[in-house]
């Protein structure tokens, strides 16, 4: 099966299938694939698709908290299993601030759990509370801090692991519309700053046309990879993207390409209820 | 700021009204089955001050701190262990449930042939009685930990172990604490009332005693004692449980 991956790509999926199995007699539920893709080291990759076509599923395979069904999953040519592999880094939609550690500590909790010494962990933090504007929050603790700074804390923790595969599921997804434009701005510093592969879940069009270099759109359930949409844009793009005719073509094929399956997936939750 | 200092008033106001319904209670029924606060108070300062009476104060707060210590122990042990595997909690909680209901003191002769007439006894019968609420506490603590802190704690390549002492565990926290709130009520009832039954020492021994002499000075004064701790020690822990459950 290896062969048939790209060898220099960052990440590979070839035949990905998740089955959720039923208990107790319920019947099996088809969430995912078979999905086959690249994704380019350094590159941007946005996936949008229907609510529940499995955008979750997918990027959980991919961080090894969830087994495929079928296929294979391999990062830097190593397969994936059922553990976080070296070099990955997640960030989650839900507020995943540890509440009983301060900022600091939130952020430095990862690096706790290695043999880095005490002075590189300074180091590292005190680096990256700067790069995500956290610098005098250092001592709060997350209750005092707004939703949009806490998840923040969480990009920095992971920032702080130096992950060469960041993956997001839809970690601006709580905050407001002006917020998300900032944060997405925020994103793509830290993208190029770091250089490493971002891998982002998102239900909003216009984030993903802003951010990315490439969107992978879904189907509905079994989610399936229908077309890869290439951006075009440069590197030091920024949130002023949105004011352009480009971005809203970008925009307007990505919802040429979800209408139907949105339907289909609206469709289908209405039949069931 | 505001709601802690409301708090303190309150709290002011109801040990000024429940001094003046005791002071009330005493006009009515009169010396021969109560002291008033006052009369109270000064029997309990000379009490404090007889050095036959220290033995005692130190044997309660011997058995209480072991009772505690015990009671506290055990209770995380088996609510972890309970709330991390969910066939074992099935199993067991109910069991735990059944014997929080039964009153303790029908176990106590079977405690007395185990440890004896001493200190033992007392220690066992106090974290009898307070094991289980911080068991039954802490299993629904680790059961209720929210599931994004067990995936952070993943996505972080924690072991078992550390998952446990760096997640679950301060996840847990404030629950157990209210847990361990009422552990604490409870070990010390267990301990006095140990005492009371079967004991040569301690303030429940000297309380029975008092009973049987009619030594109202002493009854009182004991009593007075033990509430004023109870009362003291539970107010600090509902402050530091307020506070825990804030930051979360």
């Amino acid at each position: 099966m290896s062969e048939q991956h790209d060898l220099t790509a960052h990440v590979g999926l070839r035949g990905v299938t998740k089955v959720f199995r039923g208990a107790d007699g319920a019947p099996s539920v088809h969430a995912l694939g078979p999905i086959d893709l690249d994704l380019r080291r350094g590159e941007f990759f946005a996936v949008v698709g229907p609510s529940g076509c499995g955008k979750s599923t997918l990027l959980e395979v991919l961080a090894g908290l969830s087994q495929v069904s079928e296929g294979n999953v391999l990062i830097e040519g190593k397969p994936v299993g059922g553990d976080i592999m070296d070099g990955v880094g997640v960030v989650f939609q839900e507020d995943a601030c540890l509440p009983w550690l301060t900022v600091y500590d939130n952020i430095a909790f990862g690096l706790m759990q290695t043999d880095t010494s005490r002075a590189e962990i300074a180091t590292r933090v005190e680096s990256a509370l700067t790069m995500t504007g956290l610098s005098g929050f250092a001592g709060s603790y997350p209750a005092q801090l707004s939703g949009g700074m806490r998840q923040r804390v969480c990009i920095a923790r992971t920032l702080v692991l130096q992950p060469r595969l960041i993956l997001l599921d839809e970690p601006f997804g709580a905050l407001d519309q002006q917020t998300r434009l900032l944060m997405g701005e925020e994103l793509l510093r830290l993208w190029r700053a770091t250089g490493a592969t971002i891998f982002l879940i998102t239900h909003a069009l216009d984030e993903a046309a802003m951010l990315a270099d490439r969107i992978g759109i879904m189907s509905a359930r079994p989610g399936r990879l229908l077309e890869i949409l290439e951006t075009g844009w440069s590197r030091d793009r920024d949130s002023r993207l949105v004011e352009t005719a480009e971005f809203g073509a970008v925009t307007a094929r990505l919802w040429q390409v979800l209408r139907g399956e949105s339907m289909k997936s609206i469709n289908r939750d209405g039949a069931r209820a | 700021m505001k709601a802690e200092s409301a708090n303190w008033v309150g709290t002011i106001w109801i040990t000024v009204g429940l001094l003046v319904l005791w002071q009330a209670a005493y006009l009515i029924v009169g010396d021969l089955a109560l002291r008033s606060p006052l009369q109270t108070v000064a029997f309990a300062y000379e009490l404090l001050r007889k050095p036959s009476f220290a033995p005692h104060l130190v044997e309660t707060g011997k058995a209480f701190a072991a009772a505690l210590a015990i009671a506290t122990a055990m209770g995380l042990v088996i609510g972890i262990t309970l709330g991390l595997s969910k066939p074992a909690g099935e199993v067991f909680e109910p069991m735990l449930v059944a014997l929080y209901s039964i009153p303790k003191v029908t176990l106590y002769p079977i405690l007395l042939l185990m440890f004896g007439l001493g200190i033992s006894a007392k220690i066992a019968f106090g974290a009898l009685h307070g094991f289980i609420p911080v068991a039954l506490f802490t299993i629904n603590a680790v059961r209720n930990v929210k599931p994004i802190y067990l995936k952070t704690g993943r996505v972080m390549r924690l072991g078992r172990a550390a998952m446990v002492a760096k997640v679950v565990f301060p996840a847990a926290v404030p629950e157990i604490f209210t847990g361990l709130r009422i552990g604490f009520s409870l070990t010390m009832i267990g301990t006095v009332l140990g005492e009371m039954f079967a004991s040569q020492k301690g303030l429940g021994h000297l309380l029975m005693n008092a009973i049987g002499l009619h030594n109202v000075d002493l009854i009182m004064a004991i009593t007075l004692m033990l509430v004023v701790f109870a009362a003291g020690m539970s107010s600090v822990l509902l402050m530091i449980d307020r506070r825990l459950h804030r930051r979360v």
